[in-house]
């Protein structure tokens, strides 16, 4: 029997020098086919392994294995050597101006009131607030006169109040819808209140519809310091954490006693600039304590539960807030507007 | 509400100055809209004595020297005619600024600022001062009024500033007074809380009078009590017509009151005094010195001292003579019973008329005055009697008459002058404000207030002040003391007694908030449009007479037209919308509103009506049909539900673009494209597209969402290219499709043509059917078997055949 050791370290080199020279995945996976794949150089090497002599037969299967191994990482190395190249070619073909301009699919935008309806339920709803949504058609009675408005009250007289038949009328206030909670149920009671109102004005700052946001909070021992407490926390919420509110007295006739809420210039910090007309101050809402007569018109005893009551323009926030000169533009629905309040 | 300070000095020491005080009045309840520095356009100006006076001439002008005290001697020219050697005048030195005059040297045309300058090559150092340049009437200072210069007494000493010798010191308050204050419409009012506010004792006017015999009865009668509750009538005789004194006339030229004569001046300044409206008769010109307040007959005639003529109703109330109304009860006199200068006998009115009979009256005859504003807010009948007194006394102080003893106080039924009392707890006060105010300091603000009080058993026992009519409980003193007290003595505290509630939007609420998202993501803006429109805006959308959108609610008092009845539905709103979209040059675009429409059950009102939410969309430009339809397509899948679309007819919409959109057989709304003509007739240039719900409806057909467990076999899909008649709409198709298996799932149009290739009358449109198996997988038979039905049916029910 014909003794001939093949040269395993010239298969290795020839190997190397092979892969090296492969170009493409596809040569690449020609020469492996050449050396790996079925009837190749090394499966041959071990079906030879029969033909060597027993003594010589572990050494050398050790060596194939070894060459085996070897030529595995040498055609991964190329492959990832290769794949590599390729795939920075494919970036190179492929790359895009990154400065076009992005297909932007348009949003709408939402009403400014809504925006403020929401940024102001969201701070109540977190103390507790429930929203009601009360009727815009309200009898006398609901508007007026359970609200401790007395039948020769001016509120009362055409001037200022749209009227719909002989008991009908367009509220003129979101309290008349505290009314109606309040008659369908007994403290604790927690509302806000925001809708639609309407009072014969119409210049710059006054629509014969606009909106309000009403809050009414009716519990055992609720003290006008609790109306402070809330209002501050409504102020650093909605115009800034540094925002102060002031309480100066007023006169509404279903709170007593009643207040005007002034906020400190969220514009100039209280130093006086235009927006507050050089005060440092800036009137958001009345508010005051539910007078005696309201609760007790509502069947609610006036002995056992106090309350406040807040009102305020939701128009004159958004106003305020965003800067709007003219309160026109919010009733018009030019997108032009519109367009400025994406959020 | 106009109070001058030097005014409100006669009651209260006021030793703060005019800022101080208007920052007092404020954080006690009066805002003062604005404080009038009544001097503020003038400065530098001293008084002058002309000690050389020397014709220029060839002209009007005279060279003079003037003597300025410590500031030296100037010359001066001069154009007024009255200047002369030795008259003292105001003058205005280099850089004073005074009023700069038209031609006519009294029309106030701006400010100037004094300049040395040449006159006639004459070298003059300033200016001696007219009224009219200082800002100062004939009822400010005696003779001001002069077309010329302003001659000054000559006690004033030379350099003196004029400023005060003028009243061009003083401040005026112009403060806004609430409506619970009608006590507060007067100086005397404001003086009370001017007092209070600064812890000062109030001196309260003198209301003394003497008294004569009286020869004359005067009777009075009040037949209508009910708007009449007090009447008091004096008889003052021997009245000299003659002209106020200087300091009435200032104080009513600083309130802005023209001074008449003696007479009437007294009964405005006790208007503007204590609050309370008088009037004065002439007592000859009243038939049977006898007046009679009633109502007016339907149809009876006055004529008021503005020469204006009314024609008066039952609702009217009116003060007579023996026979005719002699003045419109407490708006205006009558023209037959005026004041005139030959007047010699008077009769002196104050009254407390109902406040709602006076404002209805003024209202609906639109005759307004100083008196109907007054009474409208309220009166009292305590300053109605000191009114009158008060009245009497200045006639008497005045010598303008001599006062009678001939006096009808009519106090009917409806007069209350009782004393008021209320018990009050500090506790209950201090619960409500919420921090503990010492009882001391309590006490002490009230009797600041004029409040009488004694504490008994921990109770503080109150007598009211006399003028208040606004204190009904015990918030009310809680009121009274915190305003006195000073809001910022209220802390910040958060309910600590009150009981933990849940907020937040409710299901259905949010549910609304969900459309409006879904809306604006698809491009919409949001708009809010009034709730009321014009019948014109009905009559732009064509619809006719009788249809339920004309079954409006009209508003009684509407500011316009175009504002005049309530929503019936969006459309119109929207429509309006989009047109002056259009019109300002944005040429397309989509909005929505949200917002209620009001629907009668009967009219006029009976009961309360349905305000029904509705919801409505449009879009001009370019949007077609299908882009709104695949939005309300994205809202029914928001609710979860389907919607079909029937072909229909709207008056506004095109009759072949427009669709029922019906949910569970229900109708909830349309979708449409403008008419053509409509679009015309408001010249509108782009197509609109309008779809409206009415959200009440929609709302009850949402769907909760539940899990479908997803399918164990593969879906299949197959296309099929069918050829229709035209009129057979995709609806139908993929109705028929559906009806024919119930394994598919889903039907899908993509492609739809007609022309060429197509036989005339017929439309060729390709479906993707999706299969979704159940229980076993689909073979390809099984499917073939599925299309086999489904093409049979359409083709025996809708003669729709395979491509």
């Amino acid at each position: 029997m014909e003794e001939k050791t093949p040269d395993l370290a010239g298969i290795e080199k020839e190997i190397e020098l092979a892969t090296e020279a492969a170009d493409t995945s596809e040569s690449l996976r020609a020469v492996r086919m050449g050396y790996l794949g079925k009837g190749g150089k090394i499966p041959s090497l071990m079906k030879s392994l029969k033909d060597v002599a027993p003594d010589m037969r572990p050494a050398f299967g050790k060596a194939v294995n070894g060459l085996r191994e070897r030529a595995e990482e040498l055609f991964a190395a190329a492959e990832a050597k290769l794949r590599s190249k390729e795939m920075q070619a494919r970036y190179e073909r492929e790359r895009i101006d990154v400065t076009l301009p992005g297909r932007q699919r348009k949003k709408g935008a939402y009403h400014p009131d809504t925006l403020i309806i929401d940024e102001l339920v969201s701070v109540f709803a977190g103390m507790g607030f429930e929203i009601y949504e009360g009727r815009e058609i309200e009898t006398d009675y609901y508007n007026f006169t359970a609200l401790n408005t007395p039948k020769d009250h001016p509120a009362r007289d055409m001037q200022d109040t749209f009227y719909l038949g002989a008991d009908f009328l367009l509220r003129t206030q979101t309290s008349a819808g505290q009314v109606h909670v309040m008659e369908s149920k007994q403290p604790p009671i927690k509302i806000l209140s925001p809708g639609k109102v309407y009072r014969p004005d119409d210049d710059a700052t006054h629509s014969p519809m606009f909106s309000q946001m009403e809050g009414l909070v009716v519990d055992r021992g609720i003290t006008l310091c609790d109306l402070k407490g809330m209002l501050d926390e409504f102020a650093k919420k909605v115009f800034g954490g540094n925002v102060k509110t002031r309480l100066r007295p007023s006169y509404f006739p279903f709170t007593e006693p009643s207040v005007e809420v002034d906020v400190s210039c969220f514009e100039c910090g209280g130093k006086g600039c235009k927006l507050c007309k050089g005060t440092g101050w800036i009137e958001v809402l009345g508010a005051g304590m539910v007078n005696r007569a309201v609760l007790k018109n509502c069947g609610i005893d006036p002995d056992e539960y106090t309350g406040f009551a807040f009102g305020m323009g939701i128009e004159r926030i958004a106003m305020l807030k965003y800067g709007i000169n003219n309160m026109k533009l919010l009733f018009e629905g030019d997108v032009c507007f519109s367009k400025q309040f994406r959020a | 509400m106009k109070a001058p300070l030097s005014w409100l000095k006669d009651y209260v020491d006021i030793d703060v100055s005019a800022q101080e005080l208007e920052e007092k009045l404020f954080s006690c309840g009066f805002e003062v809209e604005e404080l009038i520095d009544v001097g503020r356009d003038i400065s530098g100006v001293c008084v002058g004595e002309v000690t050389e006076c020397e014709p220029i001439e060839g002209t009007h002008l005279h060279v003079c020297k003037v003597d300025c005290g410590d500031r030296g001697v100037f010359q001066i020219c001069c154009g007024a005619d009255n200047v002369e050697k030795g008259i003292k005048a105001p003058v205005a030195l280099e850089g004073a600024t005074v009023y700069a005059t038209a031609k006519d040297h009294v029309t106030i045309e701006g400010v100037m600022t004094i300049k040395k300058g040449k006159l006639r090559g004459m070298l003059s150092e300033g200016m001696l001062c007219s009224g009219a340049e200082l800002g100062v009437s004939g009822d400010m200072f005696e003779g001001a009024d002069y077309n010329g210069l302003l001659v000054l007494p000559p006690s004033c000493s030379n350099g003196e500033d004029v400023k005060p010798l003028l009243g061009l010191d003083d401040y005026i308050f112009d403060i806004s007074v609430t409506a619970n204050r009608p006590d507060c419409q007067s100086i005397l009012g404001i003086a009370r809380e001017v007092a209070a506010v600064l812890g000062k004792p109030l001196k309260e006017p003198d209301y003394s009078f003497r008294t004569v015999k009286s020869d004359r009865k005067i009777k009075v009668t009040v037949t209508a009590p009910e708007l009449c509750p007090r009447y008091i009538a004096h008889y003052v005789k021997d009245i000299k017509i003659a002209p106020s004194p200087m300091w009435m006339r200032r104080r009513l030229a600083l309130c802005g009151l023209r001074s008449i004569n003696n007479v009437v001046d007294i009964t405005n300044f006790v208007l503007l005094e204590m609050g309370q409206p008088m009037h004065a008769f002439d007592l000859d010109t009243i038939e049977g010195s006898e007046i009679v307040v009633r109502r007016a007959e339907d149809g009876e005639k006055i004529t008021t001292l503005d020469e204006k003529t009314f024609t008066l109703t039952h609702d009217n109330l009116v003060i007579c003579d023996g026979s005719r109304p002699a003045a419109l009860a407490g708006i205006m006199g009558g023209l037959n019973t005026e004041i005139k200068d030959t007047t010699k006998e008077v009769l002196f009115e104050a009254a407390k008329f109902a406040r709602d009979s006076v404002r209805k009256t003024s209202r609906s005859l639109g005759q307004h005055s100083d008196s109907s504003a007054i009474f409208e807010k309220g009166t009292n009948e305590y300053t109605t009697e000191r009114a009158a007194k008060r009245a009497l006394h200045l006639i008497d102080a005045l010598g303008c008459g001599t006062v009678t003893d001939a006096c009808c106080d009519v106090k009917t039924p409806y007069s209350d002058t009782t004393e008021k009392h209320m018990t009050v707890s500090p506790e209950k006060i201090d619960a409500l404000l919420g921090i503990e105010v010492p009882v001391s300091t309590m006490k002490d603000i009230l009797r600041r207030l004029n409040f009488g009080v004694e504490s008994r058993d921990g109770m503080l026992e109150l007598t009211l002040p006399r003028y208040r009519d606004d204190l009904f409980a015990y918030p009310d003193i809680a009121e009274e003391i915190i305003r006195m007290y000073g809001y910022d003595h209220i802390g910040s505290t958060f309910m600590p007694t009150g009981t933990i509630t849940n907020g937040g939007y409710s299901e259905s609420q949010r549910a609304v908030n969900r459309l409006k998202a879904l809306l604006v993501e698809e491009g919409l803006y949001e708009v809010s449009c009034y709730s009321f429109y014009s019948e014109r805006d009905l009559d732009m959308l064509h619809i006719p007479e009788g249809a339920p959108e004309r079954q409006y609610i009209r508003v009684l008092n509407p500011i316009s037209e175009e504002l005049s009845v309530m929503r019936t539905f969006l459309a119109p709103s929207m429509v309006n919308v989009m047109l002056r979209n259009l019109k300002r040059g944005n040429f397309e675009g989509a909005a929505f509103e949200l917002a209620k429409v009001y629907i009668a059950e009967k009219l006029p009102l009976e009961n309360f009506p349905d305000e029904r939410l509705h919801l409505v969309m449009g879009t001009w430009g370019s949007d077609d049909f299908f882009a709104l339809k695949g939005i309300c397509e994205n809202i029914a899948d928001g609710l979860n539900t389907k919607f079909e679309y029937v072909p229909a007819v709207r008056p506004f919409l095109h009759p072949g673009k427009t669709a029922e959109i019906v949910c569970d057989g229900e109708k909830v709304g349309y979708i449409g494209c403008l008419d053509p003509a409509v679009l015309e007739e408001i010249a509108a240039e782009r197509p609109m597209v309008l779809a409206e719900f009415d959200y009440e409806l929609l709302k009850k057909h949402a769907k909760p969402f539940r899990y479908t467990p997803m399918p164990k076999f593969a879906e299949v899909q197959r296309d099929l290219a069918l050829i229709a008649d035209a009129d057979v709409t995709c609806g139908a198709i993929e109705k028929e499709i559906k009806g024919a298996c119930r394994y598919v799932s889903d039907v899908k149009l993509f492609d739809i043509y007609s022309g060429n290739q197509i036989e005339s009358g017929k439309k060729s449109m390709a479906f993707t059917l999706t299969f979704t198996p159940k229980d076993e997988a689909f073979t390809g038979e099984k499917i073939d078997g599925f299309i086999k039905k489904i093409l049979s049916n359409l083709k025996f029910r809708l003669g729709v055949k395979l491509r």
